[in-house]
């Protein structure tokens, strides 16, 4: 079980408020995300959470029960670091089983549930050796398996992947996301890259400035985003924001249109405007276009290749069915 | 950073080091301070137990008024100066030397170092009895070898052995010190100083010797508090004679030698104020570092 | 990377350096040649003192005559004891003040420092009193407490130094692995600080060893470590060139071995991390 409710839960530290009062509740077997930009106490929340720090105010519980005032190793939680936190002296096995000699567990029952985890993770040749011995990605892996050994209610990951190179990230990405599936525990994952969060989330959680600006599943973020920050901060490459006359026309402050959702001709369209900087992706081609009077510079995303250069004029429609529209505030019409 | 549990935890597991150093400092501070107020003979009956009489700052006074206070004074800082100027000046020379390429650096360095690890009493005594015996020190046999009347040294010229022997005790730190912060130097700047056309004394002056303040600084204060209080050299070689009596030496004359406690705590109340004028010098560096 | 020395500079260099080298550690060396030269051949010049018989009686003669062993011993008991019990009255403290800092921790140890300060001469009379009181003039155990005290803020200083270069997150990852505060300093902080606690005694049982104001004064002949047992040679009837060198000789021997180990911790004991 691993049911986990915020209620009114806040945090400051002196005068500093980082968290004020919110509200969260994560279900049993949930992967749910915290993504917001660096600062925006994501990971406060989830040392909240762990234990590591003291709430202000409010009520943590867990299954039910508040853990509140429980020290961080009663709490039955598991906690990935970004830095993996590895006890340097120990070997890979001694690592794993540490939370397990905590917990007094049998010989026999360590000696099973260390195989069990090597295997799963593959660890097996490694089990002998020490971190410092072993890759970025291993490493990660250890720390990982130390968490699953101690078979907890959930898993906290704060930024697990941000000190591995791109490539291991994605692998790592889908291995995190491969082991949820398998074990279906509960899973708190801090992430700053919105990329990870779409990914791997069953519910994503946007955080800035310590509160949460929405909950909710990826695809649900992606088309209905409560305001201009979950509009700008989920995507890639950003939604195109414009105000002014042509927002008017939609009866809206703000309107905003992510560039997979503006259609490109070199000859119609209500929109025009020459072409700037292009990124050639080979499968997508952005394209960056300016002068179209409505905002700095427009992005847009055309399939495969497309012939145009530098400096061509080039025509934009977007998708009426597509285009988000906010109001003075910044909240999301409709 | 911490939770509230860790917390008191901290409070907890550092009160033992705060209540011991407390205590330590408080209690025999306290005592000296109220001994320094009263008249205290303990070889003619003075106790705590018979009660003591007030003399208000008369100790204080009389400290400063006795003929051996000037001379001490001056002693000290003739002592404290000299080993100063001795080690500091041979330790850059001596860290520049050790930082060259050479053959067997790391023999070489052990070498200069080791003086700092022989116990006073024993290089005092060593300095005092093998080397500056007037008959047959290895230094009396030096200079008759070259026809001379040997010196004695800890009666004609005490102090300036006094001083000798304490810088070599000191030159290594010094060195060791120093040598830690030139290494610490970037080559690269020198390399471009030279680009530059900067002779070899101007980028000591410009380059090196600027790089060295800070930790010239540190040895400074650092040797000075420990300077201020040397015993052991001056207890094992002269006693006090041949105008080595420092303050602190004074001091301790005063209070275990003649006995009068009131006029010793007076005077220790001064070494006290004296140590805590460069600590807070010393203590402003180390507090700016701790904040990297 | 400096470009390359020409080999005559090197052989210059090395012959300035070999030569003040050995000029500096000379009289110690002398200590030692004297220590083996019968007491006859000890005062004599140097030429004749270098081509003289060797002989190992010397060390023999001091262990009869004052029984070196003791104050040996003595000093063993002081530097080690002082140095144990200091590392364990710091290492909580140390912990305290890397992991939980709070806004007064750079005060309190700054104020720790401070105490390393006072000059002994001005407490000389007030611990005397003490001692007598307590009963603890000439026993190992008042010194030892004394010699803790006097190192202590060295002790914890050097150790937090040490603590703060291991990562929170590793302390973190074991509370959160279920271990309590003292599993978390036994099983994880400790190993991992293994080798900054061990320059922290090597330096500390130096610096204990070689104290030389309280050892002189608070001790008579039962407690007396190797500095106060070497002070006593300074009476006349002590003169004895060879046998001086040769309990010398034993005095400084572990210390100088002990020290050339600790060269590096040297500098950032003794100047309290300011220089590295």
């Amino acid at each position: 079980m691993g049911r986990i409710q915020l209620k009114q839960v806040e945090k400051s530290f002196g005068d500093v408020t980082v968290i004020p009062p919110l509200d969260l509740e994560i279900n049993d077997g949930e992967f749910v995300v915290f993504v917001g930009p660096s600062g925006c106490g994501k990971s406060t929340l989830l040392r909240l959470i762990a234990g590591l720090e003291d709430v202000s105010g409010g009520v943590i519980e867990i299954d039910g029960s508040d853990a509140t005032s429980i020290p961080p190793a009663k709490r039955g939680l598991a906690m990935v670091f970004q830095s993996y936190a590895l006890y340097p002296h120990m070997t890979v096995r001694k690592n794993i089983a540490f939370p397990l000699r905590m917990a007094k567990v049998s010989a026999e029952e360590q000696e099973k549930r260390i195989s069990n985890a090597a295997e799963v993770l593959n660890l097996t040749p490694y089990l002998d050796r020490r971190p410092g011995q072993l890759s970025g990605g291993q490493r990660q892996r250890v720390a990982i398996g130390r968490a699953i050994v101690r078979e907890p209610a959930a898993f906290l990951f704060d930024e697990p992947l941000s000190n591995l190179d791109a490539a291991l990230r994605v692998g790592m990405r889908l291995e995190i996301s491969e082991l949820h599936k398998r074990l279906k525990t509960t899973m708190i994952y801090v992430t700053h890259d919105q990329v990870e969060a779409m990914t791997m989330a069953d519910k994503i959680v946007v955080l800035q400035a310590g509160i949460i600006e929405q909950v909710g599943s990826p695809l649900e973020l992606y088309h209905t985003p409560r305001n201009l920050f979950v509009a700008g901060f989920i995507g890639s490459p950003k939604m195109n924001f414009i105000e002014g006359a042509e927002a008017e026309k939609y009866d809206a402050h703000t309107i905003g249109v992510r560039p997979e959702h503006i259609d490109v001709s070199e000859t119609e369209g209500p929109w025009r405007g020459t072409v700037g900087v292009s990124e050639h992706l080979g499968s997508d081609t952005f394209f960056h276009i300016n002068g179209t009077g409505l905002a700095d510079a427009l992005t847009v995303r055309a399939s495969g290749e497309v012939g145009l250069n530098r400096g061509d004029t080039i025509f934009l429609t977007p998708q009426a069915d597509k285009i988000h529209r906010f109001d003075r505030q910044g909240l999301r019409i409709g | 950073m911490a939770t509230q549990h860790s917390r008191s935890a901290a409070r907890f597991m550092m009160a033992p080091a705060v209540v011991l150093l407390l205590g330590w400092m408080l209690i025999p501070l306290s005592m000296t301070l109220f001994f320094s107020f009263k008249k205290y003979l303990p070889l003619r009956g003075d106790s705590l137990g018979n009660g003591l009489d007030w003399v208000g700052f008369d100790n204080y006074v009389r400290f400063v008024s006795s003929s051996s206070f000037w001379p001490s004074v001056i002693t000290t800082l003739l002592i404290v100066g000299g080993v100063l100027i001795i080690t500091v000046v041979l330790g850059i020379l001596l860290a520049i030397l050790l930082d060259q390429p050479m053959w067997g650096q790391g023999v070489v360095r052990i070498l200069v170092i080791a003086p700092f690890f022989v116990m006073p009493t024993v290089s005092a005594l060593v300095w005092k009895n093998l080397f500056m015996d007037p008959g047959n020190g290895f230094l009396a046999h030096v200079y008759r070898f070259f026809g001379a009347t040997p010196v004695e040294w800890l009666s004609q010229a005490s102090l300036q052995s006094i001083i000798m022997i304490v810088s070599w005790q000191w030159l290594p730190f010094a060195t060791l010190i120093l040598l830690t912060a030139i290494q610490s130097l970037d080559s690269e700047q020198l390399e471009a100083a030279e680009m530059d056309g900067a002779p070899i004394l101007s980028r000591f002056y410009h380059i090196v010797l600027p790089h060295l303040a800070r930790a010239i600084t540190i040895v400074i204060l650092i040797q000075t508090i420990f300077l201020l209080s040397i015993f052991a050299e001056i207890f094992v070689t002269t006693g006090g004679a041949f105008g080595t009596r420092t303050l602190t030496y004074l001091i301790y004359q005063r209070v275990l030698e003649s006995q009068n406690v009131g006029l010793g705590s007076a005077g220790g109340v001064y070494a006290i104020i004296l140590a805590n004028i460069v600590a807070i010098f010393l203590m402003r560096i180390v507090g700016k570092n701790l904040d990297a | 990377m400096a470009r390359a020395v020409t080999t005559q500079r090197k052989t210059i260099n090395t012959i300035i350096a070999w030569a003040i080298g050995l000029l500096i550690f000379f009289p110690i060396l002398w200590i030692i040649i004297l220590s083996f030269k019968a007491e006859g051949d000890a005062i004599k010049t140097p030429i004749a003192v270098l081509t003289s018989g060797w002989t190992l009686e010397n060390y023999g003669v001091v262990q009869e005559r004052s029984d070196y062993a003791k104050h040996f011993f003595n000093s063993v008991i002081l530097a080690f004891g002082s140095t144990i019990l200091g590392l364990i009255i710091a290492v909580p403290a140390a912990w305290s003040m890397a992991f939980v800092p709070s806004k007064r921790t750079k005060d309190i140890l700054l104020w720790m420092l401070s105490t390393k300060m006072l000059p002994a001469v001005g407490v000389l009379y007030p611990m005397y009193l003490i001692f007598i009181e307590l009963g603890l003039l000439d026993t190992r155990v008042g010194l030892v407490v004394v010699l803790m005290l006097i190192n202590l803020p060295i002790i914890v200083w050097m150790l937090y130094t040490y603590f703060r270069e291991i990562p929170g997150e590793i302390l973190e990852a074991s509370r959160m692995d279920g271990a309590s505060l003292r599993e978390e300093i036994l099983y994880v902080l400790t190993p991992m600080a293994i080798p900054g606690m061990a320059s922290t005694v090597l330096l500390n049982v130096i610096l204990a060893w070689n104290e030389a104001f309280w050892t002189l004064n608070l001790t008579a002949a039962k407690a007396a470590p190797l500095t106060a047992f070497i002070a006593s040679y300074s009476s006349p009837e002590g003169l004895f060139y060879a046998k001086l060198s040769a309990a010398s000789t034993m005095a400084i021997a572990p210390i100088l071995i002990m020290g050339w180990f600790s060269q590096k911790q040297l500098v950032r004991g003794l100047t309290f991390g300011a220089v590295k």
